[in-house]
């Protein structure tokens, strides 16, 4: 299905991909397909399996946990890599809250992306590491 | 052929309006006909299935035809062995295409396409109006009313299988320079040349094979990799046909296969110089060719359609769909044949539907007739009651040899809906992200599920006060049969709970 032209444009202002230069972002945008959904439609389901790593281009995506509103996604951010990475059913609804335009990748290939960019591995470490971050509540 | 000559549908109101007449509108007018649903179909062709009278350039379609398979030809089963046949009711009419290939192989020629989309379109009758060309597109009120070269048609409700077959080229700098797939000379006339391929998928492959006896270096180029589909087990990624190309690249055979991204093309005398920059560590290098071919892709001919509202993705610039293949920005506008891509269903595991091939799209089509049939005409197409002891081994039945489950894995579904009053009533196919994600009774799915890795095997999705949940996933079989006493077994303990509250009314 490949992706339009003008998604490198995109993504070179993404923290994910920050550390690319124009030729890898070429190659690197060309690993995903490009995806669309209609205000509404479910991109991941909870406790389904088979999911894939989903990066926003356009639009904006809610998190819902049984139902209920958690957060609001939008362009740059990216969701479904937790699953990918351990295997596991994603915890939570992806739903496009308004037309959502996403670049995605199958979760099998998902590891060799990243061994391959190193860079984009890391960065999306930072990413992993800002979530686990916000959400961690220490004992007092 | 009478209808080639007369004119059928002329300009005027419709209650619908197809337009094409590829693989995908014919199946779909065939079956809106066996429905009662009144349409016009035009089609800017002079006769049916007009893209294979031009491409593939080397001949044959990439889709199989097995002469000999384990099924009758005019049997359900036979069609997943039967990818090119157009799908009829009547048994004289089924699996057409073995009868009118030559044999010399089971990958079916141009031509021999074409006669199989005439001779269908022939024997059942089909109506077209060819030589009509939609021009414009604009609304009035509830219609949409189609510019043509014949008139204006009028309806409320269109469907396009205009296919994915205008060239694309990308906006490198000299990328003009580059013929395009479809204008490829012939094969004799590169002999002794230095050929620069740009892309890298089956269209690439496909002109680089037909190309290895002839040219003196061929250099097929793009940033990503390649795939091949013996690897990624799915129709994603280059054929084993088109293999050969990589085996010479591989043991050094004049095929150079490189991830680069193209910067520029410029003239070099009668030559062209091509400049590449490699996606692996930047570096800069450039080829002197004697021939530039994009192939680069194709998009839909979707003309005027996204600025009255289609939204469009991809490169392909594929139109957003619904799971029942209606513009998701503009309703009313539906699509069918291989534009149905754009309609992805859950892709499971990063699978692809088969709706860009005929053995997927047709299937599809049928599945679309119903569903304008049933949500646009008042029809009610008759479900047949399943007697207590049919559900289980017509699942299982369906996930062995159901060609519409085969052909298209997680993406159709065969559905069973469970009623307190009217018991198991059999639904027919559906798409499984409309079973997954749309309202309905609760009811039981089959599809085939596919990881990539292993077999396919049978998916049980339950549907339970508009609820489904992930699928019961049962093991694969080596022989791909699923309907022993063991697989009925564990269906049967799957389902029994479900099974006792949907028709007892007592759902949770």
């Amino acid at each position: 299905m490949d992706v339009r032209d003008d998604v490198v444009e995109i993504i070179a202002g993404f923290a994910l991909f920050a550390d690319l230069s124009a030729p890898e972002l070429d190659r690197v945008v060309r690993m995903f397909d490009e995806a669309w959904f209609a205000e509404g439609e479910r991109v991941l389901r909870q406790g389904f399996t088979g999911t894939g790593f989903y990066l926003i281009l356009d639009g904006s995506a809610a998190i819902r946990i049984d139902g209920v509103e958690k957060s609001v996604l939008r362009p740059g951010d990216y969701f479904g890599e937790i699953s990918c990475l351990l295997g596991v059913p994603p915890v939570s609804d992806i739903v496009a809250q308004r037309p959502l335009r996403c670049l995605v990748m199958a979760a099998s290939d998902l590891q060799g992306f990243l061994v391959a960019n190193p860079h984009v591995m890391f960065r999306l470490l930072q990413g992993e590491a800002r979530k686990l971050r916000s959400t961690t509540k220490w004992p007092s | 052929m009478a209808e080639l000559k007369d004119k059928p549908f002329p300009p005027g109101r419709y209650p619908l309006v197809v337009v094409g007449s590829g693989p995908g509108a014919l199946q779909l007018t065939y079956s809106l006909r066996r429905l009662g649903v009144e349409h016009a179909v035009i089609s800017a062709d002079d006769a049916p299935g007009g893209m294979f009278r031009r491409w593939p350039v080397f001949q044959r379609m990439l889709s199989w035809t097995k002469p000999f398979a384990a099924f009758d030809h005019k049997s359900r089963a036979y069609e997943r062995f039967d990818w090119n046949s157009l799908l009829a009711e009547e048994e004289e009419n089924r699996g057409l295409m073995p009868s009118l290939m030559d044999g010399t192989s089971y990958f079916p020629s141009r031509p021999e396409m074409e006669k199989g989309l005439v001779t269908f379109a022939d024997r059942t009758g089909l109506r077209v109006r060819y030589g009509c060309r939609w021009e414009t597109t604009r609304r009035e009120g509830d219609d949409f009313v189609l510019g043509t070269t014949d008139g204006e048609y009028v309806a409320p409700a269109v469907v396009f299988g205009v296919g994915v077959a205008e060239p694309w080229v990308p906006s490198s700098p000299g990328m003009e320079h580059a013929a395009h797939y479809g204008q490829l000379r012939p094969a004799e006339t590169y002999r002794d040349r230095r050929v620069f391929i740009v892309g890298k998928q089956n269209s690439g492959f496909e002109i680089a094979s037909g190309l290895l006896q002839w040219a003196r270096q061929i250099v097929i180029a793009s940033p990503s990799p390649t795939k091949l589909s013996v690897n990624t087990r799915s129709l994603v990624g280059v054929r084993a046909r088109y293999v050969q190309p990589y085996e010479d690249s591989v043991l050094t055979g004049g095929v150079v296969i490189l991830d680069a991204s193209i910067e520029a093309v410029e003239r070099n005398g009668d030559a062209f110089r091509v400049k590449t920059r490699s996606a692996l560590d930047g570096s800069a290098m450039d080829f002197d060719a004697d021939d530039v071919i994009a192939a680069t892709g194709f998009t839909s001919p979707l003309r005027d359609l996204p600025q009255l509202g289609v939204a469009t993705f991809g490169q392909s610039r594929l139109p957003a769909q619904t799971p029942f293949w209606e513009s998701a920005t503009l309703p009313g506008i539906y699509f069918c044949g291989t534009i149905n891509q754009g309609s992805l269903g859950l892709r499971k595991h990063g699978i692809p539907s088969n709706s860009g091939a005929v053995q997927g799209y047709r299937y599809n089509a049928r599945v679309l007739a119903q569903h304008l049939a049933e949500t646009r005409f008042g029809l009610k197409v008759p479900r047949r009651k399943l007697e207590p002891g049919e559900l289980i081994p017509l699942l299982l039945a369906e996930a062995s040899r159901g060609p519409e489950l085969w052909h298209q894995r997680s993406y159709l579904a065969h559905v069973v809906s469970l009623d307190p009053d009217q018991g198991m009533l059999d639904e027919g196919f559906q798409p499984l992200a409309h079973f997954v994600d749309g309202h309905g009774p609760d009811a039981v799915a089959v599809t085939l599920e596919y990881n990539g890795r292993d077999d396919p095997s049978p998916a049980i999705y339950v549907r339970q006060n508009n609820e489904v949940k992930e699928p019961n996933v049962l093991a694969p079989h080596p022989l791909l049969e699923f309907e022993s006493g063991l697989y009925q077994e564990q269906l049967a303990a799957a389902l029994r709970g479900v099974l006792d509250r949907s028709l007892s009314g007592r759902t949770p």
